[in-house]
């Protein structure tokens, strides 16, 4: 593995045999520059961010690589459809404030998205130099790039224009990522906006789901500062469907427009024996004690989390390496994640699977867990697993893992971590008469406008979705902030 | 912010507070809970019963014991000082009906939670009995209120220190051998409710309980307070927080509910020392 002082030299070793203005050839030619990280073996004794983001040479670097094509593939492959290309230009020519505000025209949270969006499945899977060199990895780094910018301007974040006050008032209902898009662009209008979090903490799964060494809290709590800037409102503390309903909202408290975002909270659990076992937790638990109750400082804090030793965590996805990764900073000894397909099906991204494995996360793929197991004291002795062989893809194009008969055996551990998916959070859907939805309990909306079963309430992201990325949530709320503000244009006019 | 109004302390141990919360106390109904977290970014959230609630004042009551290191954190506040964050109202509320002779029992600091609930079998055409208990005499709380629904209201202390001597189980089975009880309210610590379960389950009636599992958000959208009912997975602060008492796995629960208790001791130790390093707080 490459330190980040290794990659630095290399990019200075780039640069200076750079041309001035490269031909097409020459730009396809350089090497795609690696993100810095921590060590591994360091890491897991810290919380700190993993990823270092890359220095001035580095962007440079890698940003001569975009191509510049004219059709721009990349573009339609962002959700929020930030323009790439002119952004990537602008580093070259050292132009970082020219290039935040490109980024800004799209997106408020581009120091956010460039850490946690899912690249290689959006802007970089149809960049044209990945698609050359037959390797999505080798793709322009734009979620790098986009990072860089936000981070190296970070302290000259500029406040979008406000039009003039149109006296309509909107709620939006979450603080997560597609209710900070909605609510920044209705804001932008010149409407009035009140988010309302049930939580003590803004920001949804940025903050008590994604964890301190993959997205650090200071840029959360920026970006939130930046809203409440624009003159958005936040209340916490209100739970809509207990404290408000959404009836109330408009009916009483007077606002024209209600925006649902209120993600897929609901952890699901595998319903097999065991689980109610006291040390097994869903992800979600692990992770809000650990991130929005600052747990893993337990210097400070007085939310505790489970001493554990060995630790087993069931599923694939991006939370189960989030839960994994947290459990060894935690001091567990050993981490293994049960998966039941093999490595190619996991959903979490590539390089979040790297990573868990670097710093010792054993996968345990084609195993299902069929029983937890537990001694007297209602503590986790083990688990039964079960192995698998992959059958026929499904539905979703996957295949499906088919339990191979008589191959169970038990493995030891002291703590589980259910990890195998959210739904969403029923609450609303049962105090709001009229709403529409689906059999999972997702909201039912037009794709075009987001409009709900309801006139004037819009939902996005995972409320709507199921469970889904940051970005699709924010182009959802972008998509609906449109819709409200057409919406609002026409009423009382 | 919540501003703590009043602040009263009802015995050594327990304290209530009256709290300007206009929003909670317009929709709260009995059996309803919030989830309080003093502030900042290291103080945990707690659940606490909404004990009272003057709609017209725009406050609720909260009446609370100390028993570790947050419930004695929250005790140090007075008149004036204000909570950063109250939460609710939470929870599925009480089903109210008529049952004709309902017996509450509230053990310790349960007599808070239930009061709100008598009051509304009250209002709602019951015949109300109240048994409350506490270890002592000192923990007995919210008599006057108590005897306000049931001015015959029975007292019991594990040492006899003031009315009966024994376990509220006691003057719940005579209630229940006279037979007359339609439904039984039992709100306490989990071994009082599962022992108020058994009793009523020997005479074949009915009883509601308010469980007491650890809760984070209290919202649903962890799991931490999940319960097994019936053979069923329901969490406490979205299902309950009450629940068929001849339903609930009551060892399980008390097996959660001691999860953290080696952490707890030692933030309860630390702060009742005088030195809440966690904080820098020295008493």
């Amino acid at each position: 593995m490459k330190t980040p002082e290794m990659i630095e030299k290399e990019a200075e070793d780039i640069l200076k045999t750079l041309p001035e203005t490269p031909t097409a050839k020459e730009r396809a030619a350089i090497p795609h520059i690696d993100m810095p990280v921590q060590d591994p073996h360091e890491r897991i004794h810290n919380m700190n961010e993993v990823a270092l983001g890359y220095t001035e040479n580095e962007a440079i670097v890698e940003a001569s690589r975009c191509l510049q094509c004219r059709n721009k593939p990349c573009v339609a492959g962002c959700p929020v459809g930030i323009d790439i290309p002119a952004f990537i230009h602008k580093i070259t020519e050292k132009d970082y404030s020219g290039a935040l505000s490109v980024i800004q025209e799209s997106s408020l949270l581009p120091s956010i998205c460039g850490r946690v969006c899912p690249q290689e499945n959006q802007c970089q899977k149809f960049c044209t130099v990945g698609k050359m060199l037959k390797d999505v990895d080798k793709a322009v780094g734009i979620g790098r790039l986009e990072r860089f910018v936000a981070d190296h301007e970070a302290d000259h974040v500029t406040i979008p224009a406000i039009a003039p006050a149109t006296g309509k008032r909107v709620a939006v209902v979450g603080s997560g990522p597609a209710s900070i898009a909605c609510a920044a662009d209705v804001r932008r209008a010149g409407h009035a906006v009140t988010v309302f979090e049930a939580l003590h903490k803004m920001g949804g799964v940025l903050s008590y789901g994604i964890p301190e060494f993959r997205l650090p809290k200071r840029l959360v709590d920026k970006e939130i500062d930046k809203l409440a800037a624009m003159g958005i409102d936040f209340e916490r503390n209100v739970l809509v469907g207990r404290t408000r309903t959404i009836q109330e909202l408009m009916d009483e408290d007077g606002y024209d427009a209600v925006f649902v975002g209120t993600g897929a909270g609901l952890p699901k659990f595998m319903g097999i024996p065991g689980e109610d076992l006291v040390s097994v937790f869903s992800a979600n638990e692990y992770l809000t004690r650990s991130n929005l109750m600052k747990a893993y400082d337990a210097d400070h804090s007085f939310t505790p989390y489970f001493h554990s030793r060995r630790v087993a965590v069931f599923g694939g996805g991006n939370v189960a390496m989030d839960a994994a990764r947290t459990a060894l900073r935690l001091g567990a000894e050993t981490v293994d994640i049960i998966y039941r397909r093999s490595r190619e099906e996991m959903p979490a991204r590539k390089e979040e699977i790297e990573h868990a494995v670097e710093e010792g996360c054993n996968l345990r793929l084609l195993q299902q867990p069929v029983e937890i197991l537990g001694d007297e004291n209602g503590l986790v002795k083990g688990v039964v697993i079960r192995k698998c062989e992959l059958g026929e893809p499904d539905a979703s194009g996957r295949r499906s893992p088919v339990e191979i008969p008589d191959s169970d055996f038990t493995v030891d551990y002291d703590t589980v971590i259910v990890s195998i998916g959210n739904a969403s959070n029923p609450l609303i859907k049962k105090t709001t008469p009229g709403i529409e939805t689906n059999r999972r309990g997702n909201f039912i909306v037009n794709e075009e406008t987001c409009e709900t079963s309801i006139k004037g309430v819009y939902a996005g992201g995972d409320i709507v979705l199921g469970a889904a990325t940051v970005i699709l949530a924010m182009g959802q709320g972008r998509k609906a902030a449109a819709a409200i503000n057409e919406y609002l244009k026409e009423k009382h006019d | 912010m919540y501003r703590i109004i009043r602040k009263e302390q009802l015995s050594p141990e327990v304290f209530r507070m009256e709290i300007e919360a206009p929003m909670i106390a317009r929709e709260r109904k009995a059996g309803q809970f919030v989830i309080v977290q003093k502030g900042g970014d290291f103080n945990e959230r707690i659940p606490l019963t909404i004990a009272d609630a003057d709609a017209e004042k725009g406050t609720i009551s909260i009446v609370f014991q100390r028993v570790g290191a947050s419930t004695f954190l929250l005790a140090e506040l007075n008149e004036g000082d204000a909570i950063e964050n109250v939460l609710g109202p939470l929870g599925t509320p009480t089903h109210i009906e008529n049952y004709g002779r309902v017996v509450c029992v509230g053990g310790g600091i349960g007599v808070a939670p239930l009061f709100p609930i008598a009051q509304a079998m009250k209002v709602a055409g019951n015949d109300v009995s109240v048994i409350i208990g506490a270890r002592n005499k000192d923990l007995i709380i919210e008599e006057d209120k108590m005897r306000e629904i049931d001015p015959d209201l029975t007292i019991v202390t594990d040492d006899g220190s003031y009315g009966e001597k024994g376990v509220v189980t006691v003057p719940l089975e005579r209630m229940l051998k006279e037979g007359n009880v339609d439904h039984v309210v039992a709100i306490g610590p989990a071994i009082m409710m599962k022992f108020c379960t058994k009793t009523a389950a020997d005479y074949d009636i009915p009883i509601t309980v308010s469980l007491n599992s650890i809760m984070i958000d209290g919202t649903g959208m962890c799991g931490g307070c999940r319960v097994d009912i019936g053979g069923e997975m329901k969490f406490v602060c979205v299902d309950g927080p009450e629940f068929d008492g001849h339903a609930v796995n009551w060892d399980n629960l008390m097996m959660r509910q001691r999860t953290y208790k080696a952490q707890e001791k030692e933030d309860n130790d630390s702060c009742r020392g005088g030195i809440c390093s966690k904080l820098g707080f020295v008493k």
